[in-house]
């Protein structure tokens, strides 16, 4: 049947089996590399055309295109930025405004996702009752709630339940909590001396890395070898800290370091909502490792905390780290829901306040989500290597 | 041998694909478009308008697409009925009558500051018709066409009573709360700064939102066009516990857009403007205009389609303004209806008085 089709299709486009070209076309990877040409040509002119046909309406349309507008003044102000930043600065470093602060959102989340997802995950196994209850509990709950209602419960609920700044909830030290935020200390450093003590810092922790590989150093000892040489470090320079305090003047705060609500809301609701789901992949995999190593073990003598870190985690793992990188995407890509309470993400920033005030809706679509591809592509490329380093483990032990 | 037959379908199939799309004479969609559009571009017309025009677009339809707000009382807010009520949305309505004699034909769209320009450029609506301040940006890069001004605005700042402010240059290192895309984002960026003052801006997308972190504390003052505050301020818990700082920051000339290049469909929003304050200049209203028919005032007898058609000059019915009048009334009685004194906003004419009475409103003369 299928040379049946064979033999009248190439008798169709007119090519017989002695044919130079039909030769070169039955060869397996001379086909494949026209193929591929082909599909490349046909992807680059669809592009080419889709591209100047958009300019051409755009045009038609007396709408500005192009990217000369990000060297314009942005002209409208942002309340949370990593870099400096005024209603002065042109619109390219709004733009990067916004990509930090959705990679800072994005990194702490899933930081923060992973550690409260292997709490959960491993609690909801405990053979203490009420815990694994209300483990359970939990995942059910948030799993099962929209994210975007969750984070308008975190930031209007918490926002209402919080004092006003002059009633600040605080701890002492210089920490106040209040419905403007959440306001610390800012550690400053006389002149000269931040860079030398993170290299000490960098040093030391490779040194502490080595020492518990190479000599399998364990627990305190690690941590004396790499925190004590900076904080020696830090006495031969005679202690050049100093704090930079908080304090309330007219209608805000001065001086510290300030985490807007808007940042806390969608910190807390993305990493709570992504860690639900990430406590089940941890249940699953750890469920997915032989009873028989557990009992193993166990019979050995070996206490339940050593049991999870040595035995049980290492090997669950390997189940847990490909739904954990769907996980830690779908995060980042949640994270754009920050435009429903103000927190000034990229999608905020640039594709909305930029994009109605530029009016220029592809360009700015545009790199919005070149910069969402490129996180999510780095995330999974980083989820990848992980992976295949546990998988090449299992080898060099099996 | 491996069967290859699947390989060889899919490169002729890729094959023909390829000569379908890029041969000349090819019927592909975008070749065609532009083919039918080479007449327009020499004219240098909008897509619309080669094929005859938003109106006939909106004639075949049946109906005007108006984007509206998601809620300003006074300019485009659904009643309890679910009906659009406004000056905005009277804009509409009056288009409507002029186009079809009947001033209900509207289908209203809903958008945010941030997604209007964007619908109207994409086609989505025919007409923007949503408290939106003029400007050159806008009316140059942006492809819209601003077709006249229905409520010269200005952008204020509310504050808490118990704040104990009494002007806007007391509010050095305050937050204030703000609409996301609009030209208040702006303003109140560049006021603080000549000012040399110090603020924090927390900027969303819908109104209800601000509103509602303005009400949690979230900041000390929300600002937006003064007839937005006063819109606003009724949905607050207890309106009362609110004032408006007297600064008026700017100038926020609010009026319909349309697209850029369709001329004649810009003259029918700007005339159908123009109609509603003409007539309240030479004194008809929706309850006299079927007797002023025969008034001797040629002005009259010209505005009401009597004697000429200036209708059919624009491509309307003849009684295009009568039908205005009658349907939704002329610019004192819209103007009174929806934000004037007897209303739960209570705004005096100021600026938007006639300019026989001290205001701004003007109409160009309908001959
Ligand atoms: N006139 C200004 C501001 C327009 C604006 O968006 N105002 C807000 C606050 S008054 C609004 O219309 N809210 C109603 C809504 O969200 O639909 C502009 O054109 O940029």
């Amino acid at each position: 049947m299928g040379s049946m089709i064979k033999s009248w299709l190439s008798g169709a486009i007119g090519l017989s089996d002695d044919n130079a070209l039909a030769r070169g076309f039955q060869d397996p990877r001379i086909r494949g590399w026209i193929m591929q040409a082909a599909v490349l040509l046909l992807a680059a002119l669809g592009i080419f055309e889709l591209v100047q046909n958009t300019v051409l309406n755009l045009q038609k349309a007396n709408i500005a295109s192009g990217f000369g507008f990000l060297e314009n003044p942005a002209g409208f102000a942002i309340n949370f930025s990593l870099i400096d930043y005024s209603a002065q600065s042109d619109f390219l470093r709004a733009f990067f405004v916004g990509v930090l602060n959705t990679l800072l959102v994005a990194v702490l989340g899933i930081l923060l996702a992973t550690l409260i997802g292997f709490s959960v995950g491993i609690a909801r196994l405990s053979p203490n009752w009420l815990v694994a209850r209300l483990a359970g509990f939990f995942i059910e709950t948030l799993r099962n709630i929209p994210l975007l209602l969750q984070l308008f419960f975190w930031y209007f609920v918490v926002l209402q339940l919080l004092p006003s700044q002059a009633e600040s909830l605080t701890p002492g030290g210089g920490i106040f909590l209040n419905n403007r935020g959440l306001f610390v200390p800012r550690i400053l450093w006389e002149a000269g001396t931040f860079a030398p003590f993170c290299v000490a810092l960098f040093a030391s922790l490779v040194l502490g890395f080595f020492a518990r590989k190479r000599f399998a150093f364990e627990g305190w000892k690690v941590l004396g070898i790499a925190v004590l040489p900076p904080l020696l470090l830090l006495l031969v320079l005679g202690w050049p800290l100093s704090l930079d305090m908080p304090v309330l003047e007219g209608f805000g705060f001065q001086g510290g370091i300030s985490l807007i609500p808007e940042f806390i809301a969608l910190l807390l609701a993305l990493s709570i909502y992504t860690g639900a789901f990430v406590a089940e992949n941890v249940r699953s995999g750890v469920q997915a490792v032989p009873k028989g190593q557990v009992e193993a073990a166990k019979a050995l003598g070996l206490p339940s905390g050593l049991i999870m870190r040595k035995i049980i985690l290492p090997q669950a793992m390997r189940v847990i780290v490909p739904p954990l990188t769907s996980q830690y995407l779908n995060l980042t890509k949640n994270s754009s829901l920050a435009v429903a309470i103000a927190y000034p993400d990229l999608v905020l920033v640039f594709a909305n306040t930029a994009l109605s005030q530029v009016g220029q809706a592809v360009e700015i679509i545009a790199m919005t989500m070149a910069v969402y591809l490129l996180i999510s592509l780095g995330t999974s490329l980083f989820m990848n290597w992980y992976n295949a380093r546990l998988a090449l483990k299992e080898r060099g032990t099996a | 041998m491996r069967n290859q037959a699947p390989a060889l379908i899919f490169g002729i199939v890729f094959g023909a694909l390829l000569v379908y799309l890029f041969l000349p004479g090819a019927p592909s969609g975008p070749a065609r478009d532009a083919q039918e559009l080479s007449k327009a571009e020499q004219e240098n017309l909008a897509p619309e308008a080669a094929r005859g025009g938003t109106l006939r677009v909106v004639r075949e339809r049946g109906e005007l697409l108006c984007g509206v707000s998601q809620g300003l009382p006074g300019f485009s807010n659904p009643d309890d009925e679910g009906d659009w009520r406004g000056i905005d949305v009277d804009v509409c309505r009056a288009m409507a009558a002029a186009i079809f004699g009947d001033a209900s034909k509207v289908r209203y769209r809903a958008l945010s500051a941030k997604e209007r320009f964007t619908a109207l450029q994409a086609g989505e609506i025919d007409v923007l018709s949503r408290n939106t301040t003029w400007t050159l940006t806008r009316d140059t890069v942006l492809g819209l066409d601003f077709a006249g001004v229905t409520y010269y605005d200005g952008q204020s700042f509310m504050v808490r009573r118990d704040l104990k402010v009494s002007s806007v240059l007391e509010l050095d290192q305050a937050t204030i709360c703000a609409n996301t895309g609009t030209t208040t984002e702006l303003n109140a960026a560049d006021y603080f700064r000549t000012h040399g003052l110090e603020f924090e801006m927390v900027v969303f997308e819908k109104t209800d939102e601000v509103i509602a972190a303005y009400d949690a504390g979230r900041c000390e003052a929300y600002t937006t066009d003064a007839s937005g505050l006063y819109a606003e301020r009724l949905k607050l818990k207890n309106p009362d516990e609110h004032i408006i700082l007297p600064e008026v920051i700017s100038k926020e000339p609010l009026g319909p857009a349309v697209r850029q290049g369709d001329d004649r469909w810009a003259d029918i929003v700007r005339w159908t403007l123009y109609a509603m304050i003409e007539a309240e200049e030479l004194g008809v209203n929706s309850a006299n205009a079927e007797q002023m028919k025969k008034s001797d005032n040629p002005s009259i007898r010209r505005l009401l389609g009597v004697e000429n058609s200036y209708g059919q000059n624009l491509g309307l019915r003849g009684d295009w303004a009568f039908q205005i009048i009658t349907q939704v009334g002329n610019y004192g009685e819209i103007f009174e209806r929806n934000v004037g004194k007897n209303t739960p906003l209570g705004i005096p004419r100021g600026l938007n008085a006639l300019w026989t009475n001290g205001g701004l409103m003007y109409a160009m003369p309908v001959r």
